[in-house]
């Protein structure tokens, strides 16, 4: 079997740590280096403690980086931009998890990041990085740009509706609640445990980054208009998205199913949960974590055009790792699904 | 070989066995919606009586 070697440049985080866990049993890889100034030396299950016995890796320094034929790109914000035109010469593909190549637009970027970008022309090179979206690109495409976490969780609960022209283009409100991994591993006074735990913190109520995202990838004709607010939760993982659009014509229930099979039926990554009995009626991302799914529920209000469609993902999987290896299975031409299939956990 | 009919809450396709009987109970894969069996000919699906639930709130 053809392997291909495989590095991740800023592993020690959340994201490269989950990278990592599912690029080892990826049977088409061969890990190359794992990258991290700042544990560089170290075993990198000092840092990842559940890759104990399972890998003999240690971080390297970005300076002793060597060629791959594919990178994963695991850095901050900013950071990202800054190394990859050094990237592009060590690795034939890549795969940039940070927000640093997600817009199209340069105005955009520099209007909802604050700074201005040093690639500029480098961002029509990236595809926008859900699959589900972009998959026809993916398969030719050389640089993939992974999508934020709650914008994934939004876009994917939205895009049905947007793309089909269902929805009042200036009203649908969205609320996303989501877990403290979402913030990355470096503490905070903010993240301290005891201020920490149990909150239901409004930490973004307009201005999202994320928003430029969800607004690129749903506006079809018109631009979208997106009322974003996001709240950070007292649990580790998880990312639950509480969409509210008004219809633009009159729908039944058993229409909005037909329309989420049409566009989904075949996702592999993608269910439609709406139950009339039983614990787990609607999308629930506890039972979501570590795996790839996004779980996607809805109902109609009765009384109104109001749809609330409610949309789940693990933030580290199907919102950032899962999601990067599923486009990596993509532009490498493996099964989609390689590696990605652990169903989760019940009860957890 | 099973029939394939429309499912009355979700419209996903439900397969029937040959053998189904009516007042027979059956499951959508799509929506769980626990279904019955009302006639035979034409079969014709309705959603079964449901004991209403407070699901713990």
């Amino acid at each position: 079997m053809s392997k291909l070697k495989v590095s991740i440049v800023g592993g020690s985080g959340y994201t490269g740590g989950e990278v990592l866990r599912l690029l080892l049993f990826h049977p088409n890889v061969e890990l190359g280096q794992v990258t991290s100034e700042r544990f560089a030396g170290k075993s990198v299950f000092k840092i990842h403690p559940n890759l104990r016995k399972i890998t003999s890796l240690k971080f390297s320094l970005l300076a002793e980086l060597g060629a791959s034929d594919v990178i994963f790109l695991c850095l901050p914000h900013g950071k990202s931009m800054a190394a990859m035109p050094e990237m592009m010469q060590k690795a034939g593909k890549i795969i940039d998890l940070s927000g640093d190549f997600r817009l199209n637009s340069l105005a955009e970027y520099e209007r909802w990041y604050g700074r201005p970008h040093t690639l500029p022309d480098r961002l029509a090179d990236f595809v926008y990085g859900i699959p589900e979206l972009h998959r026809a690109q993916m398969r030719s495409a050389k640089y993939v740009s992974s999508a934020g976490c709650n914008a994934t969780a939004t876009i994917l609960g939205l895009y049905p509706f947007f793309k089909n022209r269902l929805v009042d283009l200036h009203k649908t409100v969205v609320e996303v609640k989501g877990g403290s991994s979402e913030g990355g591993n470096s503490p905070s006074d903010a993240s301290h445990h005891p201020e920490r735990s149990d909150t239901v913190r409004s930490y973004k109520p307009t201005r999202h980054r994320h928003v430029a995202e969800v607004i690129q990838e749903l506006s079809f004709g018109q631009p979208a208009q997106i009322h974003f607010s996001a709240t950070a939760l007292g649990i580790v993982r998880g990312a639950l998205a509480t969409c509210h659009l008004f219809l633009n014509e009159s729908l039944e229930e058993k229409d909005i199913w037909k329309l989420l099979r049409a566009e989904y039926g075949a996702e592999p990554f993608i269910r439609i949960v709406k139950e009339k009995t039983g614990v787990y009626r609607y999308p629930e991302p506890k039972i979501l974590s570590g795996t790839n799914y996004c779980d996607i529920g809805f109902e109609k209000d009765p009384e109104s055009d109001r749809l609330v469609v409610i949309s789940a993902i693990d933030n580290l999987m199907k919102g950032a790792a899962g999601q990067a290896v599923q486009a990596f299975n993509i532009m490498n031409g493996f099964e989609e699904t390689t590696a990605l299939q652990f169903p989760g956990l019940h009860p957890v | 070989m099973s029939k394939t009919i429309e499912c009355p809450i979700c419209g996903g396709d439900v397969s029937l066995a040959n053998d189904t009987i009516q007042g027979e109970l059956i499951e959508c894969q799509d929506c769980g919606t626990e279904l019955e069996v009302t006639n035979l000919n034409p079969i014709k699906l309705a959603e079964a009586p449901q004991e209403e639930e407070d699901w713990g709130e």
